[in-house]
Parts: C-alpha cells; sequence; structure tokens
C-alpha cells in the first residue's frame, strides 16, 4: 500500500488533514465512465457518496450528471448488500437503457469486502441480461485520491473491452481528467495532423453538451466500446499519464498484453510539451505539421515574448493531480515564472522524479509536496513568498486567506461558472492560459502598487 | 398497490415501485410514500446522514469540525453553507483524519485521538465535533470513547456525532445526530443552575447569506434580543447559554423540532414555530413572537414595524407581480417547510404552482402541504432526475425553486430557475429578503435568454420545447 512510511510531509501536521486537497477515488471513476458512448454509472455504497459526487460534477461541468447508488443502509451493511445492488442495477437499467454499466465501489463497500464479481456474473445469469456490458471496477477511497480512481476506471473499461485485434491505422489516445475543451482541442490537432485515433475516455460531448432544449438521459456521445475493442490493434498508444503507476495504466495494460507500443507523453500544456506531442505526432503520421499549427505555434512564442518580463515577477504555487500539475509546472518555467511551490494531493512518487531536472537547474528550487493539504500547501506558499496559484476550486482559500490570487484550472471548479470550457492544451490552450496567468498578475500588481510604493517610500519622515 | 390504482395518469412513476411517493393534489387524495429509505438505483437526489449532522452543526463558528473517516466526506462538505460568522472563521476549515487502508484493516481510534490531540494544540478551540462516517462506523471504531478520553485529557468538549452515512438513506437520521450532539454540548455540569432571561433562542436559522442577522435586527426593533440561533453565527459559549432563553423559535422544522422538544423537556422553555420566508410569514411571525410576551407596547411597535415594511416593499413585489402572473412553477427543495413557504411566497406574486417535493417531508407535513395546493399539482418525495423531468414538461413549468442539482436539469430544458439551498450566498428571508427572492424569480423566469434559446438557428430549426 502506498504511503505507508512516508516522513511526514514538511508542513503538514502530522496526522489530521486541513482543508483537502483531493476527492475520492470512485468520483475519479464516474467521469472516466461517462466518457463511454451511452454508459451510465452506479456506485456501491451509501446513497451519499452517490450525491456528493454529483453535486460536485454538476457544479464543475455545468451539465446535468446522474449517477445511481446501491443506497445501501445499516441492514445491508451487516448483511451484504448483494439485494440492493440488484434492485439498483434493475432500476437504472429499466429508467436509462445503458449499454454500458460501470459499477464503482466506496469506502463502505469495500470495507463490507462486497465480492462485485461474483455479485454482478450472478445478476447476469439471473435477468439473463444481454447487450449490457456490466463493469465493475474498485475503487476503495482510502487507497487513493480521485486522479487513481480516474486511471483505474480507463484501465478497467479497456481490459474488459480489448481483444485480440488485426492492425488498423487508428491511433489510440489516452487523456486523463481534463476539460471537455482540452478533449476537444487535442481532438482538432489529431484531425490537423490527419491522423485516425480512438480517444478514450472522451467526455467532450457527454459531459458538455450544446443547448437542445431537452435533457438526454444519457447524453449522446463518448467512446464505443466496439472501438474500444480494438485498441489493442492499433499502432501506438499515446497517453497523457506520465504519472500515472504501471498498474493503474490503460496504455501500459494494452502493451503488456497487446504489444501496442506506448508512448506517455506529458499533457500537451506548455509550447515544451505541446511541441513534443506534435513531434510525436508528425513521426507517427509521416504527415508535416499543417501551416495552421505552425502559426499557432507562432502566435503562442509571440505571446510569450510580450509577457515574458511581466511573468517573471510570478512565483506560482501549483497544486492538484499530479498530471495537471506537472503539465501546468512546465508550462509557468519555460515563461519565465519559476514554480516555488510544487504540491498534488496524491501521493505520486513519478511525478518527483520527472520533476527532478526541473527543480535540479532552478535558481531558486521549488518545494515540492506530495499527500498534501491545503493547510501544508499555504504554509509552503508564504514561506516561498508566492504571488499566484495555478489550481481548482479548493484554492480559493489562498485568496482568501492570504491574497496570493488564483488562476483556476483542473478539477473540480465549483466557484466559478465554466470549468468545463477551461481551455489550457494545445498551442491555442496554452496562449489562453498563459494570458489568463500574466493578466492576473497585472491585475494584482496594477490593483497594489501605488499603495506599496507610498506604504515604502512616502513616509510621514521621508518627504 | 390499490391506492396507486386511484391515482391520476398524469401522475405515473417512471420506476414502479416509485408510483406510491407521488401524488396529484385534489379530491382523489392518498397517503403519500415518504420518510423510507431511497429505493436502490432510482438516482435519489438525497444525500446521507452525515450530510445532515454536517449541515447542522457546520455553522457552529468557533468549534472544530473534525471528520473521521477517508478523505472524500471532508472534501464534498467542505465549506459546504453559506453562512456567515460575525466572529471566528474556523467552522470553514475541513478536519479529516484522512483514514486510509492502514487504518481501516487497524482501526482508527489511535489515528483519531492523534488528531483530535494536534487541533486541539494548534487551534486551542472551545469545543471539537467529531462526526463518523461510513467506514469508522463500520470497522467500529468507538469515536464516543475516544472522545470522552480526549475531553478529559484536554479539559475540552470533544463531541461524538453519530451520523455513519449507512444507518439510514434519509438525512434527516443525520439532523437527529447532530441534535444529540448540541443536547450533548449545552447539558449543564453537574449541580449547575441556569438563570431564565427575556431572550429567545432561534432553531434552525443557519445564518445564509446574514438572514439571522436580519431578523435579529426586526426583533431588536420590537424589543426582543436573540439569546443565540441553532445554529448560524452561534459560538460554543452562546449555545451553552441556550437553556437561559424563555422563548425557543422553531424555523427549520425538521432539524430541530427535536431539539425545542428536548429543550422543553429539560429546560421548560416553550417553542414556536416561526417562519421568515416570504414577507407574510415574516409578519405573521413577529405578530406571534411579540403576543408570546404579552405586551401591549411590544405588539405595537411589532405592527409599526410591519406595516412600514409592508409598505416598502409593495412597489417592488407589485412590479414583478405583474410580470409573474400566471407563470407555473416548480418546487423541489430540502424540507417541507421550506417549500411550504415558498408555495406561499410564489402565490403571492401570481403565480401557479404545478409541482412540488421534498427530499425528506413527512407524511403530516406532506397532508398540509396538499391542503394549500390545488387540483392537479403533482406532489412528489424523494423524487430523481428522470421523474423530476417528465413533469417538468408534462406540466410545461416556466421556473423551478430547488437545489444546485436540479439548476442544470432546468436549464436544460430552458427552464428559469432559483436557488433555495444550504450554499446560496444571498439571504432570501424576512421582508428585504422577499424583495430579492422575487427578484430572482422575475430575472431568471422572463429572462430574454430563453426566448433565444428557442429561437431558431441559422439556416436551422428551432429547438422544440
Amino acid at each position: 500500500m502506498p504511503g505507508e512510511n512516508a516522513a511526514p510531509v514538511p508542513g503538514r501536521a502530522k496526522q489530521v488533514n486541513e482543508n483537502q486537497c483531493n476527492m475520492c477515488m470512485p468520483i475519479g471513476g464516474v467521469v472516466a465512465f461517462k466518457g463511454i458512448k451511452n454508459a451510465m454509472v452506479l456506485v456501491h455504497g451509501s446513497q451519499g457518496c452517490s450525491t456528493y459526487m454529483r453535486l460536485a460534477n454538476v457544479e464543475h461541468f455545468n451539465e446535468p450528471f446522474d449517477i445511481a447508488s446501491s443506497s445501501l443502509n445499516e441492514k445491508q451493511t451487516i448483511h451484504g448488500g448483494e439485494a440492493n445492488l440488484k434492485k439498483a442495477m434493475d432500476n437504472v437499467i429499466r429508467v436509462y437503457q445503458p449499454n454500458v454499466l460501470g459499477i464503482l465501489t466506496t469506502c463502505l463497500a469495500e470495507t463490507m469486502g462486497e465480492d462485485l464479481d461474483r455479485i454482478v456474473a450472478s445478476y447476469i445469469e439471473e435477468k439473463k441480461i444481454a447487450g449490457i456490458d456490466i463493469i465493475p471496477v474498485p475503487t476503495p477511497s482510502y487507497s487513493g485520491t480521485h486522479a487513481e480512481g480516474f486511471w483505474a476506471a480507463a484501465r478497467g473499461i479497456v481490459a474488459y473491452y480489448a481483444r485480440p485485434a488485426s492492425s488498423h491505422r487508428r491511433i489510440n489516445v489516452i487523456i486523463p481528467n481534463i476539460s471537455p475543451a482540452d478533449i476537444r482541442e487535442i481532438k482538432r490537432i489529431l484531425g490537423l495532423m490527419g491522423l485516425e485515433y480512438t480517444l478514450l475516455p472522451d467526455f467532450s460531448m457527454t459531459l458538455d453538451r450544446p443547448f437542445g432544449g431537452k435533457y438526454q438521459k444519457i447524453p449522446t456521445g463518448g467512446t464505443p466500446a466496439e472501438r474500444i475493442a480494438e485498441m489493442p490493434g492499433a499502432p501506438v498508444t499515446i497517453q497523457f499519464g506520465t504519472t500515472c503507476p504501471d498498474s493503474l495504466s490503460p496504455g501500459r495494460y494494452l502493451e503488456q498484453e497487446y504489444n501496442v507500443p506506448l508512448v506517455n507523453l506529458p499533457l500537451p500544456i506548455g509550447l515544451g510539451n505541446v511541441d513534443l506531442f506534435v513531434e510525436t505526432l508528425a513521426n507517427v503520421s509521416g504527415n508535416p505539421v499543417p501551416e495552421e499549427l505552425a502559426l499557432e505555434r507562432g502566435w503562442l512564442i509571440d505571446g510569450m515574448a510580450d509577457s515574458h518580463k511581466f511573468n517573471a515577477d510570478g512565483r506560482p504555487v501549483v497544486y492538484g493531480e499530479p498530471e495537471l500539475v506537472y503539465a501546468f509546472s512546465m508550462a509557468c518555467a519555460e515563461n519565465g515564472a519559476m514554480p516555488v511551490v510544487i504540491s498534488t494531493g496524491s501521493k505520486n512518487s513519478l511525478l518527483k522524479e520527472r520533476l527532478a531536472p526541473l527543480v535540479l537547474n532552478a535558481d531558486e528550487p521549488p518545494v515540492v509536496l506530495e499527500e498534501a493539504d491545503f493547510a501544508a500547501v499555504a504554509a509552503a506558499a508564504l514561506g516561498a513568498e508566492a504571488n499566484i496559484a495555478i489550481g481548482h476550486s479548493g484554492g480559493k482559500l489562498l485568496t482568501e486567506r492570504y491574497g496570493i490570487p488564483l488562476v483556476r484550472a483542473g478539477y473540480p471548479i465549483h466557484d466559478r461558472i465554466g470549468g468545463q470550457r477551461i481551455l489550457s492544451a494545445g498551442y491555442r490552450g496554452t496562449l489562453a492560459f498563459l494570458d489568463r496567468f500574466t493578466n492576473t498578475l497585472l491585475e494584482h500588481k496594477y490593483a497594489t502598487y501605488r499603495q506599496k510604493i507610498k506604504e515604502e517610500l512616502c513616509t510621514a519622515e521621508g518627504v | 398497490m390499490e391506492e396507486s390504482c386511484t391515482l391520476p395518469r398524469a401522475a405515473t412513476a417512471c420506476i414502479a415501485e416509485r408510483q406510491d411517493s407521488i401524488q396529484t393534489a385534489g379530491k382523489s387524495r392518498t397517503r403519500i410514500h415518504c420518510a423510507d429509505d431511497s429505493l436502490a438505483g432510482s438516482v435519489s437526489q438525497r444525500a446521507c446522514v452525515f450530510c445532515g449532522a454536517r449541515v447542522v452543526l457546520n455553522p457552529v463558528t468557533d468549534a472544530v469540525h473534525l471528520i473521521h473517516g477517508p478523505v472524500g466526506c471532508a472534501t464534498y462538505t467542505m465549506d459546504i453553507r453559506g453562512s456567515l460568522s460575525s466572529g471566528s472563521e474556523l467552522f470553514r476549515t475541513s478536519f479529516s483524519t484522512d483514514m486510509k487502508e492502514k487504518d481501516v484493516i487497524f482501526g482508527g481510534e489511535k489515528k483519531l485521538a492523534a488528531c483530535i490531540d494536534e487541533v486541539v494544540e494548534k487551534y486551542h478551540p472551545p469545543a471539537v465535533f467529531v462526526y463518523a462516517t461510513c467506514v469508522s462506523g463500520m470497522i467500529g471504531d468507538d469515536i464516543v470513547a475516544v472522545c470522552k478520553a480526549a475531553s478529559a485529557r484536554h479539559n475540552t468538549d470533544i463531541i461524538p456525532v453519530e451520523s455513519s452515512g449507512f444507518i439510514s438513506g434519509n438525512k434527516v437520521v443525520g439532523y437527529r445526530a447532530a441534535a444529540e450532539a448540541l443536547l450533548r454540548l449545552i447539558r449543564p455540569k453537574e449541580g449547575g443552575t441556569i438563570e431564565k432571561t427575556q431572550k429567545i433562542n432561534f432553531l434552525g436559522e443557519y445564518n445564509l447569506g446574514g438572514e439571522k442577522w436580519l431578523a435579529e435586527r426586526y426583533l431588536r426593533e420590537i424589543g426582543i434580543e436573540i439569546n443565540v440561533a441553532f445554529t448560524g453565527d452561534s459560538t460554543v459559549a452562546a449555545l451553552k447559554r441556550a437553556p437561559s432563553a424563555c422563548l425557543n423559535l422553531v424555523q427549520c422544522t425538521g432539524s430541530m423540532h427535536w431539539v425545542a422538544q428536548n429543550l422543553e423537556r429539560t429546560f421548560g422553555t416553550p417553542y414556536m414555530d416561526v417562519n421568515f420566508f416570504g414577507p407574510e410569514n415574516t409578519a405573521e411571525s413577529l405578530r406571534r413572537i411579540a403576543a408570546f410576551y404579552d405586551d401591549t407596547a411590544m405588539m405595537e411597535r411589532a405592527e409599526a414595524l410591519i406595516a412600514r415594511e409592508m409598505a416598502r416593499i409593495r412597489p417592488a413585489i407589485e412590479k414583478y407581480r405583474a410580470r409573474l402572473r400566471g407563470k407555473r412553477a416548480a418546487i423541489y427543495v430540502g424540507g417541507a417547510y421550506k417549500a411550504i413557504a415558498i408555495i406561499r411566497q410564489l402565490r403571492g406574486l401570481g403565480m401557479e404552482i404545478a409541482l412540488t417535493g421534498t427530499q425528506t417531508g413527512k407524511a403530516d407535513e406532506y397532508e398540509s402541504m396538499s391542503r394549500i395546493l390545488s387540483e392537479g399539482t403533482i406532489i412528489i418525495d424523494d423524487a430523481n432526475p428522470a421523474e423530476l423531468e417528465k413533469f417538468l414538461l408534462e406540466k410545461h413549468v416556466d421556473v423551478m425553486i430547488g437545489g444546485v442539482k436540479e439548476r442544470v436539469l432546468a436549464y436544460k430544458l430552458g427552464i428559469g430557475f432559483v436557488d433555495h439551498n444550504h450554499d446560496r450566498k444571498d439571504g432570501l428571508a424576512g421582508f428585504e429578503g422577499a424583495v430579492r427572492f422575487a427578484r430572482e424569480v422575475y430575472v431568471t423566469t422572463c429572462s430574454p435568454v430563453w426566448e433565444r434559446a428557442r429561437s431558431p438557428a441559422p439556416g436551422g430549426e428551432a429547438h422544440a420545447r
């Protein structure tokens, strides 16, 4: 089990977690399932878990986000939740008519020791279920964060469907929990590079739907099961999962089981990271980089030049899911705003490994925290005189309590509108992020510099 | 299921087993099925026992709220209330024991004790509420014993809240757990005596958007002081003085009736239901409170205040009523007291109620709700998105009043929405709040956005409603 022998994280109290920086495993899992075509999710546990997850996702995506629950109560907790889970499956199938039903466990179900595989198998046999794929994924909250839950579900989905397939041209693209806007941008770049692909999980349409005057119980969109089944026949897998441990990695699974070569790339956020992505696509496709992307790259560099002096004043704190934290840290660093604190709520040694060159070459090495809460992030930020933060809404306290402005990115965004529309990927997204970042610094500077200089220089004795 | 046969066809449930939880107001009245656990797989809008306890206790501003469980329960309820504080902001910090696999296997009592020690040493709070969650309850951690030992160790109130989520699928059970914790906190020391004052307690008032402060302003004007509110902008010390009040007002009956009954039994304090949502309710409540004191001057001051405020808000209310008359509303909220108050307010704005429901209403509450509704209004207990969508469309609803999960559903259907949730930031109580509420109903019901949304796209067709 990870985290056993960890030395106390600097700044974090020994035992208590004070203002949480991460969520629980199953909520990551439900987001992954929402990226599968005609899928519904059921959380095996007490009623509150599914409601909390719905609430958090509704606030972030601004879309209806249905999650069923087996609604366990005390009696079933003692005697086993099989009957309730089966009844829940009955009702969900009746109302939602899904082709895919993801079942995620909660800490309650795991503590009870529910044997999901057996229950699902007996349900399929009893009810003669056909045409519905029921995919159980264990996601005990005490074993990981929502980032791990997302990967676990994505891997579970791939492992369920993948079959030996004849070779085809479509490359596999596997993403972590990024915004629907980012997914669309990645798809656009893949298209511009002339590639056919299977992107998993694709919640760009299911969790960000255009207004249509109606509500779809299961929104159309998502990766089709048939496509997932054929992922083993792909020439390559590109996975944005440099911090994803092998045991949870869908791309690694495809490599180990079906010899699909895995290219693990950082998220295409930041010039360097997007270049890596585009270069990889050029190599894979054999196609030249189109004019359109070249222009976008040029505009990004132009923007970087325009803002570099302002950004040099930036002392960012970057926190959140490991994969996002890595990408945004690199984007900040290449713009001359070296992060002073890099932090994740996950226990993730790969992130530290990936960050090592950055840390080594920094004039002022950043503080790197893992398994951190916001008490630790805030303490480190104050210690390092941070003046800007990048991350999800949990960091609002950094602004409220310490006056550190926050550039919202990642998941969840619950105190602003449009979490699903925040674009940071690709050259265009990076430029959009950079403008948000620089303008936040400028806004802060212009709002405070008169007073600051006055206080510093224009004292009663001085002038 | 013979009862369901008498129900009109218009109100057919999406899941047969839910049929008795849906009623249609009118002559063929049947008893609604409610106050039970949610049906597995029905995608209920309800939360859990832990959530119930958390929302009731969270506004105690200077206490540490320590959640004993894996990290998720704490994350989801971090800063969950729009409650304002006049002093400490400690309640907005979310503490979790962050149980890991090791703690689940070997028991979490040691870690809990260590966490209590840590927070007490760091913050010196006057009290610590320790919330049980599914996992800590399931593995049998004796949080009562851990709290008792820690109380002795630190000479501080360390109060267990027995709120394991799985105890019931109904948040109301969590209200009870919170109530027990509160009663434990205010129990006077052996041999201690309580001197009664002329002040009142205000139960079930959470100071969302400063609503408690508003009520306080009214009451002060007519000569009444609030002793302490349960639990909006309260402190541990103020709560402990609760027995000194001469009257307990109960606003959120779902969460606080039981506390009021206990306070009456233990300290002989009578209680009275009040409601500050809507101008009529506010006026009636002020009159009844003043009448309790049996003081003519006080009653006159109350009448003067009511007359003045009513006159002040009338033009605004009239303006909105003119625009909202005949519009159709749906209400889906947590408790019945709130639903009934909103029905009255919307009626005051000339609107029709097409659908109403609650997460936690009780049979008698539904009974009184049904009595004030007109024939054909759908009443739902523990609704789910499929049912809400069905009836919103069938009943041609123009605006919905509810919580966050209902908001996106309404918007997807091109329907206006008003937030009446525990995390809202704007006060909707009192005379001022009534205007704010009316304005919000107006701006969303009559927003130009809906017309645009339904207009045809260039070269395309209009979206069906």
